[in-house]
């Protein structure tokens, strides 16, 4: 076998987490804020393909990627809002609803985005980072797209936000314990739709990064549990904003470990490679949710915990 | 009733051999109107192995006195067997072809011995004769013909001698069309190798993108693949400005500088075949098989890129296919850790049941199974 080439490996990975970790990045920060207030949605996935239908459609239709991303931000607001709205009704399990709304999402975004499959949107800017250098191969690992650096941004903004700000408090504040928050004269119903409101805004937009950027198409195959990955993410990063940007780049450079790996010939094993995210998702879900032990940083008013 | 089915088989075969021999015009329309159902497994413009069958459908459709009901996204499960049941009673079908590989067994081979009187001509399966029922067959095309001759044109266009391949899963038909293009490659320079990256499956667009983006970066100036959707492979090669082959159907509009060519199925033969049998009452041939010589597979026309003397050596190969002359697998062929496993004076002809077990990369493959 030839030699290997480490230094592209590692270049590989480090575009591979960026490339691949962008929409986890985004529907975490969703889920996070969500279940912040309390709520778990599981049906982001559902939103996340939405997404990706409904920013590919727009795209194409108005020739314009960016009034696709908000598009696909307002059909997961849409349907994010759906969730909180259906949620506050006494009696509705948000788990079982959540299932219900994947099923929604995908049959919706399948039925609407037939006649999408064919024709090609615009794609997202990226910004190259990797001018300054000769190597092709390092110029197009550093072309990274606008979305990751505004997912970044927001993931800042909501570590600040959480901590710092009214806002911020009354979220963790309904999350913790709904009925000190309506002692204090809130409405958690409202504060939590809002939330989930603003979950399926950030989950729609992660999935019209996959349509629009990368791999960048519309089709029925393009979501592979990305959406549900995200909701175990968010438990490993321990509903920390900041920790969910590590995470979803730990999934996405596990996600591009497999081909990387083939590609510089090591083969060896290539199935326990593809299994990866899966299995570290196993292993995040087994190390946080054993029973004899109390999950650090959960918001009390899950369902999960109660 | 053994002469009973010699007698079948001999005018199956000879409908086959007309159907295919005789031009399309002299097919006669004056036939009774039948109605046939098309089942398939993702959707029917994907770039890929549902449109390659979408395709070779609209030209059914416009066939006189035959009505086409179609159906997409049916999975491999029970839901094919709901699906085809419905075609059979509310709308009437005669003949369906379930295209999915998946399909045949259990789910075809169940509903052909409910319905006895419909016929069920499924793509992929390996129908025998005694274990399956006689109104079921199968068809197949021999589209490593057409990866060797990509694997030609790839060998002309590579300045890297770096060739790419992205698989799904290594079964054997995956492996031929990958051997076929890693020995069309070399036939026109031993010194070139292909690397190959298995996704684990069928449809994986991030991964798809994710092995193409790796295979470029190793170097790799051509790509081609082996999953359902060939789309997200070309997309990203092209915008990477890498030539890309094509496969299952042609992915030229979405790479107008980097298509070289491709593997196309033609599923238009079998069809057309099983179509006009039914019409005229003929028997069903169960069991058909072909290539390139036989129009079951085709080539997509060469892209602007590519050169004269790429045309001219490949349209040489393809000439030389047509007469049967040659013979991918020909020994001697060593796998890529240097056994023989053709060898030397072997030659395997397409139809040949040994191809059909493939489990080894030939050598200048860099990768593993």
């Amino acid at each position: 076998m030839a030699e290997i080439d480490y230094s592209v490996l590692l270049l590989a990975l480090l575009a591979g987490a960026i490339r691949v970790g962008t929409p986890f990045l985004f529907v975490s920060l969703g889920e996070c804020l969500t279940e912040k207030g309390g709520r778990i949605n599981l049906g982001l996935e559902g939103i996340l393909v939405v997404g990706a239908m409904s920013g590919y459609a727009v795209a194409y239709l108005t020739d314009s990627a960016w009034l696709g991303v908000l598009a696909a931000g307002c059909a997961g607001c849409a349907l994010g809002a759906f969730h909180g709205v259906i949620c506050s009704l006494p009696r509705v399990n948000d788990i079982a609803f959540g299932i219900a709304l994947i099923l929604l999402g995908t049959g919706l975004a399948f039925f609407f985005g037939k006649a999408f499959i064919q024709p090609q949107a615009p794609s997202l800017p990226s910004i190259e980072l990797g001018a300054w250098s000769d190597d092709a191969r390092v110029r197009s690992a550093l072309s990274v797209n606008v979305l990751f650096f505004i997912g970044v941004a927001l993931t800042l903004l909501m570590h600040w936000g959480l901590r710092a700000t009214r806002w911020g408090l009354v979220l963790r504040l309904v999350g913790d314990h709904a009925q000190s928050a309506r002692a204090l004269g809130y409405r958690p119903a409202l504060v939590r739709t809002l939330a989930t409101a603003s979950g399926g805004f950030l989950a729609g937009v992660g999935g019209a990064y996959l349509s629009l950027y990368y791999p960048g198409s519309w089709n029925e195959g393009l979501s592979s549990g990305q959406g549900l990955m995200a909701v175990a993410l968010v438990i490993f990063a321990r509903w920390q904003p900041l920790n969910c940007l590590w995470a979803a780049l730990l999934f996405g450079a596990s996600g591009a470990v497999g081909p990387a790996l083939q590609a510089v010939g090591i083969s060896s094993g290539y199935y326990l490679f593809a299994a990866m995210p899966y299995a570290l998702t196993l292993l995040v879900m087994y190390l946080s949710c054993r029973p004899n032990q109390t999950l650090s940083g959960a918001p009390g008013e899950l369902s999960l915990n109660r | 009733m053994p002469i009973l089915n010699r007698r079948s088989f001999i005018k199956a075969a000879g409908v086959l051999g007309a159907s295919t021999a005789l031009p399309v015009n002299l097919a006669r329309a004056a036939d009774k109107p039948v109605t046939v159902g098309f089942i398939y497994v993702g959707a029917k413009d994907d770039f890929g192995y549902n449109q390659a069958h979408a395709e070779a459908a609209a030209i059914i459709k416009g066939l006189p006195n035959v009505t086409v009901i179609e159906e997409e996204n049916v999975p491999e499960t029970v839901a094919v067997q709901r699906s085809m049941e419905a075609m059979i009673r509310q709308d009437g079908a005669q003949l369906i072809f379930p295209t999915s590989f998946g399909y045949f067994d259990p789910h075809v081979i169940k509903v052909a011995r409910k319905y006895p009187e419909v016929r069920f001509a499924h793509c992929g399966g390996l129908w025998q004769k005694g274990v399956h029922p006689d109104n079921a067959g199968s068809f197949f095309g021999y589209i490593d013909e057409g990866q060797y001759l990509n694997g030609v044109v790839a060998g002309h266009m590579s300045k890297s001698k770096k060739l790419g391949f992205v698989a799904a899963k290594p079964i054997p038909q995956v492996l031929r069309n990958l051997n076929a293009f890693t020995l069309g490659a070399r036939s026109v320079d031993p010194e070139i190798t292909t690397t190959v990256i298995f996704t684990g499956d069928w449809s994986l667009p991030v991964k798809e993108a994710e092995a193409a983006n790796s295979l470029i970066d190793q170097g790799c100036d051509v790509l081609t693949c082996h999953v359902d959707g060939p789309k997200v492979l070309v997309e990203t090669a092209e915008k990477r400005g890498v030539m890309t082959c094509g496969y299952h159907a042609s992915q030229a509009a979405l790479a107008p500088k980097g298509y070289l060519t491709g593997a196309e199925w033609n599923w238009e033969t079998p069809y057309r075949a099983h179509v006009m049998a039914l019409q005229s009452g003929a028997p069903m041939n169960n069991f058909m098989r072909g290539g390139l010589k036989e129009g079951f597979v085709k080539t997509s026309p060469y892209g602007s890129a590519v050169s004269d003397a790429a045309k001219a050596a490949a349209d040489a190969v393809k000439a030389s296919m047509l007469k049967s002359e040659l013979s991918i697998f020909t020994g001697p062929i060593r796998n890529n850790t240097g056994e023989v496993m053709v060898a030397e004076g072997t030659v395997l002809t397409q139809t040949d049941v040994v191809l059909e077990r493939m489990d080894y990369l030939v050598e200048g493959v860099r990768g593993q199974i």
